[in-house]
């Protein structure tokens, strides 16, 4: 499954690094505490979260995520969002809870 | 796999401690770094959470830092001198799970115990040096395979 086929299922907003909607997702990571992420999360993962400072761009760039999905509508910040585009790192936010984000993303990768 | 380290490379990095907006410029220097000499992937991944997490330690706890690394042919070494608060307790702040980080900062996602523990778990040989009042010496060894 490529990351651009959950854009449209789970109604996210892509509000950064567009042009990776190619990579392939390899599993999903649902963490708030950033060390957890660094530790746990897999190459290639998307990873939810409600954190939406700065460091969410450094630890995708550092494990190679394959994007970050902000849930239940958290305004990412402008000099956020800034960093990830510079890095090529892809923001997604949507309305939706990390629960029902999760959920989705479990029945479309292994159901 | 053939491995593009002939000599020693090494560099060095200022960390400034409160600045959350630079984390995470050293370990992707030398995550970089790594992949241009076409280290193994495991290792890199290994040395960046590993220069990640200390970075993060000074930036929480610290006043200020250098890091220094020096690549080797058959090993990364990674050194943190800081200038900070020290460790009272050396043995507890390894525990996982324990943490003197402030309210604010654990609301960022940090401050969970878990830096010093990911940072031994990525070496293969792993130092730790403190005094209360002066700072935190840490220095990890990974080795290629």
């Amino acid at each position: 499954m490529k990351l651009g086929d959950i854009i449209e299922p789970l109604s996210l907003d892509v509000r950064t690094g567009s042009s990776s909607l190619g990579r392939a997702v390899t599993g999903v990571y649902v963490s708030d505490l950033l060390s957890d992420v660094m530790a746990n999360s897999g190459e290639g993962n998307v990873w939810i979260t409600l954190q939406t400072h700065l460091n969410i761009v450094a630890v995708a760039g550092l494990k190679n995520l394959t994007g970050i999905i902000v849930v239940s509508g958290r305004n990412v910040p402008a000099d956020v969002l800034q960093k990830a585009e510079a890095e090529k790192v892809t923001v997604m936010t949507t309305q939706l809870s990390a629960f029902e984000t999760a959920g989705k993303l479990y029945q479309m990768l292994y159901a | 796999m053939a491995l593009n380290i002939n000599e020693i490379i090494e560099d060095s990095f200022q960390l400034i401690g409160g600045n959350f907006a630079t984390a995470g410029e050293a370990s992707t220097q030398l995550k970089m770094k790594l992949t241009e000499l076409g280290v193994d992937e495991t290792i890199i991944r290994r040395a960046a959470i590993a220069t990640f997490e200390a970075e993060m330690n000074v930036i929480i706890y610290a006043a200020a830092a250098r890091l220094h690394y020096v690549i080797t042919p058959r090993n990364i070494t990674i050194r943190i001198e800081d200038m900070g608060p020290g460790i009272e307790d050396i043995q507890l702040a390894m525990q996982e799970g324990y943490s003197t980080a402030p309210d604010w900062v654990r609301e960022m996602g940090w401050g969970a115990g878990m830096g010093l523990p990911n940072m031994k778990k990525n070496s293969d040989e792993f130092r730790i040096d403190s005094v209360v009042g002066e700072g935190t010496t840490v220095e990890m060894v990974i080795n290629f395979p």
